[in-house]
């Protein structure tokens, strides 16, 4: 493969979108497919689902819970009948911090932080910041403020 | 800020950072990984997503799908740009059948960065298509490795096929500096398609 063969070249001789499954494919509806609550998946699987009673969705109305949606504790619990997943969630969102992060520093796969996270927000244990909605880009200060913060790197 | 009540006051709740990503995209073990930790002020981190991929056809007289899990890991960084904006930085999953990942990742992304290899230019052509069919605002990073031919950025952009406004550096990704550039030359065209309203 060299540049000169050029990508339109190759794009032509290619079926439309033979690699993208795009929304609402079967395999971009996270494990939801199939499972109904109360469900446990095979293997691996089986503590994470033990965590959310076997929730994969969160539960209720709250905001969607994006990669980066920022996550503070709101209050300290002295109850003991937390969950140690949520407990150990409450401590590591004393400072804020997105979702993905939570995810990765206590190990937990994404599908059950978000299910813990709605519990949380629900019960008033932490508040968020909701990422920039897709249909409405960052505004020109953030922007701005994106631009300086590299330039210092 | 029109609200006298802006300003935090004792047990007021704290203000919340608002956070914004980039996406790190390109083929298998073009640097994606390399170029978060370069410029990330946190060790790279690595969340994993589970999903269960469904079969079909395989015995339909039982009407029961057949499937698998699989755990996607996603690798990203942080920069904290501001006191009030934390920037995200995601790689893209090297494995082509992890596509759909992409979905999440781009929604509401600022934009992306596309690596190049130059050797196997062809391996960033998906992720090209991707981002101008969401309408991601993109830069192309051609990543230098030992043994491949230097082309120049217009051969590159001929091959690509990308609007003359699409900025195309050649980069490092080892270099915090030269992922400094990549990601300045970004977030400025970011800033520019912005200013006039364009239409469609
Ligand atoms: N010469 C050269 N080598 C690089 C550069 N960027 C990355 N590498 C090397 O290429 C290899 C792969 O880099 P990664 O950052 O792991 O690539 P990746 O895109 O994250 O790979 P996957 O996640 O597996 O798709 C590593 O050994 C890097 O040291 C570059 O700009 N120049
Ligand atoms: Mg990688």
């Amino acid at each position: 493969m060299t540049p000169q063969e050029g990508r339109r070249g190759r794009a032509a001789r290619r079926p439309a979108m033979p690699w993208y499954p795009g929304r609402g494919h079967p395999t971009s509806e996270g494990p939801s497919s199939g499972l109904s609550p109360g469900e446990t998946p095979e293997g691996s699987l089986v503590r994470p689902y033990t965590m959310t009673r076997g929730r994969v969705r969160p539960t209720g109305t709250g905001p969607r819970l994006d990669l980066i949606t920022i996550v503070v504790t709101a209050r300290e619990r002295r109850e003991h009948a937390l969950e140690p997943e949520c407990r150990a969630i409450l401590d590591l969102c004393r400072r804020p911090i997105s979702v993905a992060e939570i995810s990765a520093r206590l190990d937990i796969p994404l599908t059950v932080v978000r299910v813990l996270l709605g519990d949380l927000l629900a019960d008033g244990d932490i508040r968020t910041r909701a990422a920039v909605p897709a249909a409405r880009l960052p505004e020109k200060k953030v922007l701005q403020a994106v631009l300086d913060g590299i330039r210092r790197l | 800020m029109a609200s006298a009540d802006s300003d935090t006051r004792p047990g007021e709740p704290e203000a919340i950072p608002q956070a914004v990503k980039i996406i790190i995209a390109g083929g298998f073990g073009v640097g994606k990984t390399t170029m978060v930790a370069s410029v990330s002020e946190i060790t790279p981190l690595s969340t994993e997503e589970v999903m269960t991929e469904a079969g079909y056809g395989i015995d339909d007289t039982e009407g029961v799908e057949e499937k698998t899990t699989t755990t996607v890991a996603l690798d990203f960084g942080r920069i904290t740009v501001s006191p009030d904006v934390v920037l995200y930085l995601f790689g893209t999953p090297g494995q082509n059948r992890f596509w759909f990942m992409w979905d999440e990742l781009a929604e509401g992304a600022l934009g992306a960065v596309v690596l190049a290899d130059t050797r196997r230019l062809e391996t960033c052509f998906h992720a090209v298509d991707f981002f101008e069919r969401r309408g991601v605002p993109f830069a192309v990073a051609v990543n230098r490795f030992e043994g491949a031919t230097d082309y120049e950025t217009e051969e590159v952009r001929k091959a690509l096929d990308v609007a003359p406004e699409v900025p195309i550096l050649l980069a490092d990704a080892r270099d915090r500096g030269s992922c400094r550039d990549v990601l300045v030359a970004l977030v400025t065209h970011v800033i520019r398609g912005r200013s006039p309203a364009l239409s469609g």
